[in-house]
């Protein structure tokens, strides 16, 4: 069931309506049936597997709480006969045979996770090795259950937290289901933390007006951004991927524009919906955006695009990694032996590449993928390199630093330098994608471009109109809320909401792509 | 507070009129191109007293003259036809023709029977949306809808059409509240002649069975007829193009029904050189339909079998009926002297 289907939003319509009618106390029932049965019309076939996850996870959680509460018992109870050393020694022995469980639940979760998405990506890697030799295996066909990546880490990360006592484990099953598999969050993100949501989605929520006009805004906003910008920029870009053998030179630059709009509107509006939705019933999810493309470096991008991953990734992969004990003899060893300076940043960047290696392969199982993750950890580790040259440059040209235009020229570099490398994403082959790069130094056609050429890939003169107008809209009204979100402050005058909310229906139903002609184009982000 | 009630009360409806203004606007008039499309919507304006009612695709509209069935044998008729109607579309509409007035006979054309699937959803468009709402309409929609579409694009239209906005031309405003009349009782005149050059032959199929869908209709309809005091005839239209070729084998299976319910069933492929049909210039498309010269002839042909067989008075005793009659003559016969398009 996709969000701009008209079925999703009859049945988020209802939800609301249970919701909000249901007595307070049975207002997460009402939110965890809706759950299950979003997930069972997406497709029975899937709903297997997020009951196994949320299974593995209840237990897991279930026997660390076991442990750690029967440990801080122990220590309790021996308070006044124990040592600090002894007391030390005990939680260090009872912390490992925490970890055991948690390895034996990670690798559980993680391991369906990894059978189902890169099973078919490994037995094709060992083919073109056996190929060598003649050998060949068979590939299967598994299924890929929807959001799966997102409802994997969302629950490997409560279990982390559990391991380490920063969340106690939900006694209830029927409750760490409803965490699992909360409906609006539940194909695209965001990646929530236990301690964020898990208490208000059992919470109760009366009607908050407020709350609810913000939300129905951020929920149209969002159909707006999807239906008129990304759905609209779509038809180009297959057309683009499809005949890039004719669609070289300036066309991958326009792409790479188009590719980036359509990204955009498309995660971020799929994001708006959920948010705003959740918003309607009270609950807050964690924010996933902060206006990405104004970022002046590829560092600063990755706090403001889908920033749930990148803080579970750096919470959960990079700082355990970077300070755990084989790279903390590591370090020690190249201090001795190269001096401090590689010393100290060898654990950081080996721990950069690893998570960003893993986060290309999140996003899925293929090369392309993976080479774009180690291309933005490349500019990353560039950049941090490059910081000293930097400090030169601005303490040589000071007024530089705090200049419009040069924050203006940082922000378009840093666009156009992760449209390049998200571009991977859309030719979804690696070395066809460096060729095509190389087409842009090679064959640069701009006046065929303008000669016929962009409305030649399928985007008519109105579709460019579209496209544009909306780019123009969804930029002023991210400048305007860069203090405060402009919803919020529209929220609050019922005549001017209720206006913008009409505006916003309209413009999607007459300007919107959708219905027959266009494919029903799911969230881009639901296929990781 | 009061105010704040009056002022969003005032937004919401604003916004509905400019939501229905803009489905008018961008719903497609069907006024010079694909003018089939607007034959169905038609009727509303003439459904009472037809004695005939023909019923099927567009080998009813382009193959039979309702004014010269009148002229020459004072029968009333009307033709609900459209590009392309499924069997079950032509069930529904007849249906919901016997709620408006009671013919005696219905003639359908057998040609869609060879449809067991919805098949194109812009043919389904033409149909279904110049149907008034009823229960038929209803139910034609569900039975009809291709994988892509959905009932509440045919409830709200703009879900369907918003695309046009682009595409919105002189005729959109200019019909936007009303419509010409592009047919004569449901006749869609063509005066084009392009001779058939070559007899065809359709290609071999693999297994000639008419869908078990179609012949449940068919019997659905033959019930709904005798429900209703009406006769039913079937008919197969004299034009056998290979694109819309009439098997042989079909042809037995109509037969054969026929003969078993006792409906008349009158194949008139065999039949067009005793009709008259000249294939170098009574058609305009090559054989694929038949243009006026050949539609007056199939009519002229068929109204001698109506009025002898099925017991049709010759209504031109009837002022009022004359009246009327005479008008719609005056504008058949502008058009087909090319004084009208």
């Amino acid at each position: 069931m996709l969000f701009t289907s008209f079925s999703f939003v009859l049945f988020a319509a209802l939800t609301l309506l249970l919701y909000f009618t249901v007595p307070k106390r049975a207002q997460w029932c009402v939110l965890l049936c809706a759950s299950l049965g979003f997930y069972l019309l997406c497709g029975m076939e899937y709903f297997i597997f997020i009951l196994y996850t949320a299974a593995v996870t209840y237990l897991t959680a279930f026997l660390l709480q076991k442990r750690a509460d029967a440990e801080d018992a122990t220590v309790a109870a021996n308070r006044d006969t124990w040592s600090k050393a002894e007391r030390k020694s005990f939680r260090a022995v009872e912390k490992k045979k925490r970890f055991h469980i948690l390895i034996v639940g990670l690798l559980l979760g993680f391991g369906m996770l990894a059978v189902l998405k890169y099973t078919a990506f490994v037995l094709e890697g060992v083919n073109s090795v056996l190929s060598l030799f003649g050998g060949e295996v068979g590939i299967p066909s598994l299924l890929l259950p929807l959001g799966i990546s997102f409802y994997t880490f969302q629950s490997m990360g409560y279990l982390i937290d559990v391991y380490r006592k920063t969340a106690r484990a939900e006694q209830n099953p029927a409750k760490l289901l409803l965490f699992v598999s909360f409906f609006p969050q539940l194909l695209q993100g965001p990646i929530s933390r236990f301690g964020a949501l898990h208490q208000q989605l059992i919470a109760a929520h009366p009607f908050d007006a407020l709350c609810f006009r913000s939300g129905l805004l951020r929920v149209m906003w969002g159909y707006f951004k999807k239906m008129l910008l990304a759905d609209t920029a779509m038809v180009a870009i297959k057309t683009l991927v499809e005949q890039s053998d004719t669609y070289r030179g300036v066309y991958v630059f326009a792409l790479i524009l188009l590719y980036s709009a359509q990204i955009y509107g498309d995660f971020t509006g799929g994001i708006d919906i959920t948010v705003g939705l959740s918003e309607m019933m009270g609950i807050q999810l964690t924010e996933n955006f902060n206006r990405p493309f104004s970022s002046k470096s590829t560092k600063e991008y990755w706090n403001r695009w889908h920033i749930t991953m990148g803080s579970w990734f750096t919470d959960y992969v990079f700082y355990p990694l970077s300070v755990c004990r084989p790279m903390q003899l590591l370090s020690g060893h190249v201090c001795d032996k190269l001096g401090n300076g590689l010393g100290m940043r060898l654990p950081v960047y080996l721990a950069t590449v690893a998570t960003w290696f893993l986060t290309g392969l999140w996003h899925g199982a293929g090369w392309n993928f993976i080479v774009w993750g180690l291309l933005n950890c490349l500019v990353i580790l560039v950049s941090r390199e490059l910081e000293p040259l930097y400090r030169r440059f601005y303490a040589v040209f000071p007024r530089l630093a705090n200049s419009r235009i040069w924050g203006a020229w940082q922000a378009i570099r840093t666009f156009l330098l992760m449209g390049l490398i998200r571009s991977l994403d859309c030719y979804r082959n690696v070395g066809l994608t460096f060729r095509l790069w190389g087409s842009m130094l090679t064959d640069w056609n701009v006046g065929e471009l303008f000669s016929g050429g962009l409305t030649s890939f399928g985007l008519s003169v109105a579709d460019w109109a579209v496209i544009l107008c909306s780019a123009a809209v969804i930029f002023a009204v991210s400048h305007m809320g860069r203090e405060q979100p402009l919803r919020h402050r529209i929220a609050r005058m019922p005549v001017a909401w209720c206006a913008c909310v009409c505006a916003l229906l309209v413009a999607v139903l007459i300007f919107g792509a959708y219905g027959i002609g266009y494919d029903a184009s799911q969230f881009i982000y639901t296929q990781f | 507070m009061k105010k704040t009630i009056c002022l969003c009360t005032c937004i919401l409806l604003l916004t509905g009129v400019l939501l229905l203004f803009a489905q008018a606007l961008l719903m497609p008039k069907y006024m010079s191109t694909s003018r089939e499309g607007a034959l169905i919507g038609e009727y509303y304006a003439n459904a009472s007293n037809n004695d005939v009612i023909f019923i099927g695709d567009c080998e009813v509209y382009e193959s039979f003259t309702p004014p010269t069935l009148w002229e020459e044998y004072g029968i009333t008729s009307y033709i609900r036809g459209s590009a392309q109607q499924l069997i079950w579309q032509s069930y529904y509409l007849l249906e919901e023709t016997f709620t408006y007035e009671s013919p005696k006979v219905v003639v359908f054309n057998v040609l869609s029977v060879k449809y067991g699937e919805p098949q194109n959803e812009a043919y389904n468009r033409m149909t279904l949306d110049g149907m008034c709402w009823s229960s038929s309409k209803i139910n034609a929609i569900q039975a009809s809808m291709t994988e892509d579409e959905d009932f509440l694009s045919y409830v709200f239209p703009l879900l369907r059409y918003h695309s046009r906005w682009s595409e919105i031309a002189a005729e959109d405003f200019r019909y936007l509240l009303s419509r010409d009349i592009v047919s004569h009782n449901g006749y869609l005149m063509q005066t084009g002649v392009k001779p058939m050059t070559e007899t065809s032959k359709g290609f071999a199929l693999a297994d000639y069975t008419l869908p078990a869908v179609c012949m449940e209709y068919l019997e659905k309809m033959r019930v709904l007829c005798k429900e209703n005091g009406a006769e039913l005839v079937l008919i197969k239209a004299p034009t056998n193009n290979w694109k819309y070729y009439w098997y042989d084998e079909w042809d037995v299976q109509i037969a054969d029904y026929a003969t078993t319910h006792d409906v008349d069933y009158y194949n008139f492929i065999p039949l067009a050189e005793e009709i008259g049909i000249d294939w170098s210039t009574d058609t305009y498309d090559a054989g694929v339909h038949l243009n006026v010269y050949g539609a007056e002839k199939l009519t002229s042909y068929f109204g001698q079998i109506l009025s002898a067989n099925y017991g049709l008075e010759d209504r031109r005793t009837d002022a009022e009926l004359c009246r009327i009659w005479d008008e719609k003559l005056v504008a058949y016969q502008k058009q087909r002297n090319g004084e009208t398009s």
